[in-house]
């Protein structure tokens, strides 16, 4: 009550005094904001910029470093190297994905629906191994797709077949999406299992009423509510796509033959820039494969948040 | 926080259908039982009756989660010469789990027990203050309208669709002409800024905190640093263990930046060990560790996982409230 007659009565106060606060708040603001935009200009924002400036220049051997404008840029778009790997990590988003979000979408739905034995079982279990290290997630699988003395090996002498080899230059795309899969399922289920808790349970009732089927509900209701943590998922997978990079270069060690030093943009630009010091044809790389990211994830944004 | 008691109120609902279904078990009770409820309350999406087909189906997603560590779990307790001759999914002759156990950590003069000490130091600095801007960042952005709160935020949500590795060599550039490269300090600083985290931080603190709870404490006469300590940070505790655990992961499971950064394995992190011990294996002349890289990785999970399971009530009601909004 005093609560409330006292902000009443500073509702309406001077302006001096409206604008001291306004300026008081801009401080505090700016005190409780200010670390984490330091940090941020400082890891971002300057790399950011230093790429570009790095992207406009060329490091001879003869001559040293030079001002070459937008040549580099130029290069990277014609350099087959580039357009290989992304079209590998295209391929890549256009199957995983999909596979991966919607097994997720499965399990958070039938988690959701109370129909499962030991829910908090599954919920828990399927969100494991995003907390396993890509690394390890990498060495693990790579160990069992192994021919000779992995998983698939034993299968073979045991059952006396010949299972195709997860890490023959055919396959071995396939066999890092399983492995991204494998990370992310979990995660991304329980993005969407957070996502459809905070549906009001009311709805679901009125549904019932008018005799809508589980179905039914889920298509009509329980989809449409939760429609911003799938583009977000989304998104965060295509992101995740183009950046893709630890799995294959934990398989390259024991598939040298199979992933090449240019098998995703990544791996590109690490080569570029580590292997071949150079680095500012490695940033122009980054900087256009950043623009594209950016440019696709935008786009799934305007269409995934466009009703109906 | 609405999760918990959303969760409190359904979880019991299977266990009273649970003996019906399971009738074998308990089939006094399950006889009285079944004909009272199912009168008064029809199967409803809220009154769900639990599906053997459904769950079967679901544990197929289960299976698949849980083969990979039970592979692993099961080849840490061999030696090289079991891993070559027993069969992937199942037990060798003999059991060397603690034996691995003990080579791994003093292999080459215990450098496994450094790389975890240099892991919890990324983790603690790096996590722990990432934590600790995004929560001021996020109560900022959502209690205080200041000048430029709109830009803060549209930049860093746009940063969020720069590819990090993108980000990498120009960041690898920069430290190295600061002299920061080979030291704690290239994993650290960019471990600092977790712009998920301040996003998920600001919805969380836009519902958790009321503003009029801080007006209050403001005409109390309350500073605004106390307010915040006394009367906001209690309310932002669910919120806080979500983005500290996401924060943990990222750190504990980094390979990326590590590896750019760090050259020297007296400053690995634990990742980048266990690639190291694989990559010794492929060199020629190198000694192939497989049974150290498969218990090391044992061990690398273990820790992270504990986290996750002993406070998986806190961050999952976290993260639901962080859900919410788009």
């Amino acid at each position: 009550m005093t609560l409330l007659s006292t902000s009443a009565q500073a509702a309406p106060p001077p302006r001096r005094q409206a604008r001291f606060r306004l300026r008081k708040e801009a401080l505090v603001g700016w005190g409780f904001a200010g670390p984490f935009v330091a940090v941020f200009g400082l890891v971002f924002l300057a790399p950011i910029g230093y790429a570009l400036y790095l992207s406009l220049f060329q490091d001879r051997l003869i001559g040293g470093t030079s001002f070459v404008g937008l040549d580099n840029y130029g290069e990277a778009l014609t350099d087959p190297r580039f357009w290989d790997g992304l079209v590998r990590v295209g391929l890549f988003l256009l199957v995983q994905v999909p596979v991966m979000l919607g097994i997720a979408l499965l399990a958070a739905l039938a988690i959701d629906s109370g129909r499962l034995y030991g829910k908090t079982f599954f919920r828990v279990t399927i969100f494991l191994p995003y907390a396993v290290p890509a690394v390890v997630a990498g060495l693990i699988w790579g160990f069992m797709y192994g021919t000779q003395f992995g998983l698939v090996g034993n299968i073979n002498d045991a059952l006396g077949v010949s299972l195709p080899d997860p890490l023959s230059p055919s396959l071995v795309l396939a066999s890092i999406g399983n492995i991204v899969t494998w990370e992310f399922v979990g995660y991304n289920m329980l993005i969407f299992y957070s996502a459809l808790k905070v549906v009001p349970r009311s709805l679901y009732e009125a549904a019932a009423i008018d005799g809508a089927g589980e179905w039914r509900v889920v298509r009509s209701v329980k989809l449409p509510a939760i429609r911003s943590a799938l583009v977000i998922a989304t998104i965060f997978s295509i992101i995740g796509s183009f950046q893709l990079f630890n799995e294959p270069s934990i398989l390259q060690k024991l598939a040298p033959n199979a992933i090449t030093s240019d098998f995703t943009p990544n791996l590109y630009t690490y080569s570029l820039s580590f292997s071949g010091q150079q680095h500012n044809y490695a940033a122009t790389v980054a900087i256009v494969m950043g623009v594209l990211t950016a440019i696709i994830a935008y786009a799934v944004q305007l269409r995934g948040m466009r009703k109906g | 926080m609405t999760t918990s008691m959303t969760t409190a109120s359904t979880e019991p609902t299977p266990s009273p259908t649970g003996p019906r279904a399971a009738g074998t078990t308990t089939p006094p009770r399950a006889r009285t039982a079944a004909p009272t409820r199912r009168k008064r309350r029809p199967h409803t999406p809220l009154n769900p009756r639990p599906s053997i087909p459904l769950t079967l189906v679901t544990g197929l997603v289960l299976l698949y989660t849980l083969l990979p560590l039970a592979w692993l779990l099961i080849n840490a307790t061999k030696d090289q010469k079991g891993l070559l001759d027993s069969f992937g999914l199942w037990f060798a002759d003999d059991t060397h789990f603690w034996d691995n156990i003990s080579r791994t950590l003093t292999y080459d003069d215990g450098v496994f027990v450094r790389w975890l000490l240099n892991t919890l130091l990324y983790v603690a600095a790096g996590a722990g203050g990432a934590t600790v801007l995004a929560v001021l960042g996020g109560y900022a952005l959502a209690k205080y309208d200041f000048p430029g709160r709109k830009a803060v935020f549209a930049v860093v949500i746009g940063a969020v669709a720069v590819p990090g590795t993108a980000l990498a060599v120009p960041t690898f550039l920069m430290f190295s002409n600061m002299g920061l490269t080979n030291t704690p300090w290239a994993v650290i600083i960019p471990s600092l800024v977790s712009p998920f985290g301040l996003y998920l931080m600001w919805v969380f603190a836009a519902e958790a905190v009321p503003t009029e709870l801080l007006e209050a404490a403001r005409i109390d006469g309350s500073g605004e640093v106390r307010t915040f300590f006394t009367i906001a940070l209690p309310l932002l505790v669910p919120g806080t263990v979500t983005v500290l655990l996401f924060s943990m992961v990222a750190t504990w499971n980094n390979y990326f930046l590590p590896l750019i950064m760090i050259k020297d394995p007296d400053w690995y992190p634990l990742t980048l060990g266990l690639n190291a011990w694989n990559a010794q294996a492929q060199t020629a002349g190198g000694e192939a560790v497989f049974d150290l890289i498969i218990t090391g990785s044992l061990l690398t999970i273990v820790p992270i996982v504990a986290v996750f399971l002993l406070l998986q009530r806190y961050w999952q009601s976290g993260l639901a409230a962080g859900s919410v909004k788009e």
